[in-house]
């Protein structure tokens, strides 16, 4: 299967294609890539690319999965509509 | 041990930016040591906005030189791909009175220096954001050219360009301690190398007061977390950045189509820290949903902090020091680094490769706060 028929980020659509060229042009790490590609930037956070692209860093400096640190997990977990979280301050405001 | 012209410590993009105009003026052996990943720090960390409607004449006229780079800086700069310049304007709410009139002198100052600025009613506003709360504010100021640019593109085509020309970069790598020989820059030594060198170029951001005390030198900066979200992407609805320094806001729709908003924290104590807050998530909800109910409908999906890197006039130095020959800072920019960052480049190459100063960047030297010369304070920030 073609490189660039294969979706690594489905939040960013980036395909296996486009995360290579990252690593040939010198990015190793996920942090890096994130920046460059946006991955792990979407609605999912990273929860479905990361590890693929952890795998392809390992792939290609040829070392353990195990040794490519993770990215950095941010708040929030899930999406949150901000009406839903301005509501809910004002309610905490007027206890 | 390495020999090198000149060491930059930080790859941000006042290091980037540096780093790529003193090549681009003939300098060779130029070494960049950064302790982390690519704009690890406060560059790739910034709300990737980028204005030229300030209250000071020297952060006008910096914003401007920097605005006319960006425009250019995909040609100029060879970038294979787009640094994502758009310029849809920065819409500044009014929402009381002193600041109506602050804002009035303010347009006037930037028009006298070519900044197309402008004041609009209520109405003249809602005509370009539409779904402004036409209830939270009483005026407003607006600058078609000023806009939004990609912190990790633009890092990228500077990065590509200096590589281009020969810089040497180094990540992953700290600087630990810097040695004198009678008051003279001799040697820079980091976790993995030592550098001879005679000049230093101290553009470490968040840390640049850290690395002055490395030389003795106490550079009046404070770092100070501020915090940003961003949403999910939806179709183009808004195309300025909405800002109120009252209402402590600044938010944007960036092209890829998420929205970005972020304020400072009244209550935030000089530190390193960059850590997320709820109370952040809870005063932006409030304040997002009463100046734009409609963007308030989005999820948001991620949360971070970064440093501003504060001055006490809150406008750069950049400026050599006296004291410590060799050694040059860019730092203090209160967070602005990255919309100045083409103009801290070219002003930094001046300084270095001693040729004459326009007027204005005399102003951005350190001893303005030794001799109490300090002109101007600026106001006009989140």
């Amino acid at each position: 299967m073609n490189n660039k028929d294969i979706i690594i980020c489905r939040c960013e659509d980036i395909s296996l294609a486009e995360v290579l060229e990252c690593l040939e042009a010198g990015y190793h790490t996920v942090e890096d890539i994130k920046r460059i590609l946006r991955v792990g930037m979407g609605p999912c956070q990273g929860q479905t690319c990361s590890h693929l692209i952890q795998a392809e860093i390992a792939k290609f400096l040829k070392i353990n999965k195990e040794e490519v640190k993770f990215q950095k997990t941010r708040p929030l977990i899930t999406g949150v509509v901000i009406e839903d979280i301005a509501k809910a301050a004002r309610e905490g405001d007027e206890k | 041990m390495t020999k090198a012209e000149i060491v930059i410590i930080g790859a941000g993009i006042s290091g980037l930016s540096i780093a790529y105009n003193l090549a681009k003026a003939g300098m060779k052996n130029i070494h960049v040591i950064d302790k982390g990943y690519f704009t690890n720090g406060s560059t790739g960390r910034c709300g990737a906005g980028v204005r030229q409607q300030w209250a000071t004449k020297v952060n006008c006229i910096m914003a401007k030189k920097s605005i006319e780079f960006f425009a250019r800086a995909n040609k100029e700069l060879n970038y294979h791909k787009d640094i994502e310049f758009k310029q849809a304007g920065y819409l500044i709410l009014a929402t009381t009175k002193e600041e109506d009139l602050q804002f009035s002198k303010n347009i006037k100052l930037q028009n006298s220096l070519g900044i197309p600025s402008e004041k609009l009613t209520v109405e003249e506003a809602l005509e370009i954001v539409p779904h402004l709360n036409p209830k939270s504010f009483i005026s407003a100021t607006f600058c078609k050219t000023d806009g939004h640019v990609n912190p990790f593109l633009m890092s990228e085509a500077y990065f590509l360009a200096a590589k281009k020309l020969g810089v040497n970069f180094h990540f992953f790598e700290e600087v630990k301690s810097i040695e004198l020989i009678d008051n003279q820059i001799n040697k820079v030594i980091t976790s993995k190398d030592v550098y001879e060198t005679k000049k230093v170029v101290n553009a470490a951001g968040g840390y640049s007061k850290e690395v002055g005390l490395m030389v003795g030198v106490e550079i009046p900066v404070f770092s100070e977390n501020h915090e940003i979200l961003v949403t999910e992407r939806t179709s183009p609805i808004q195309g300025p950045m909405v800002m109120s320094f009252s209402k402590n806001i600044y938010c944007q729709q960036v092209p890829h189509g998420s929205f970005l908003a972020g304020r400072s924290n009244p209550k935030a104590l000089p530190s390193h820290d960059i850590s997320s807050s709820w109370e952040f998530l809870d005063e932006m909800a409030k304040t997002i949903s009463d100046i734009l109910p409609e963007v308030a409908k989005l999820r948001v999906i991620r949360t971070w902090g970064g440093s501003y890197n504060n001055s006490p006039d809150r406008q750069p130095i950049i400026s050599e020091i006296e004291s410590v020959k060799g050694f040059y800072v860019a730092c203090g920019f209160s967070g602005h680094g990255f919309m100045f960052a083409p103009i801290t480049g070219e002003l930094l190459t001046e300084i270095i490769m001693n040729k004459p100063l326009e007027d204005y960047a005399k102003d951005l030297h350190i001893n303005r706060f030794k001799e109490n010369t300090i002109t101007d304070y600026e106001h006009s920030v989140v």
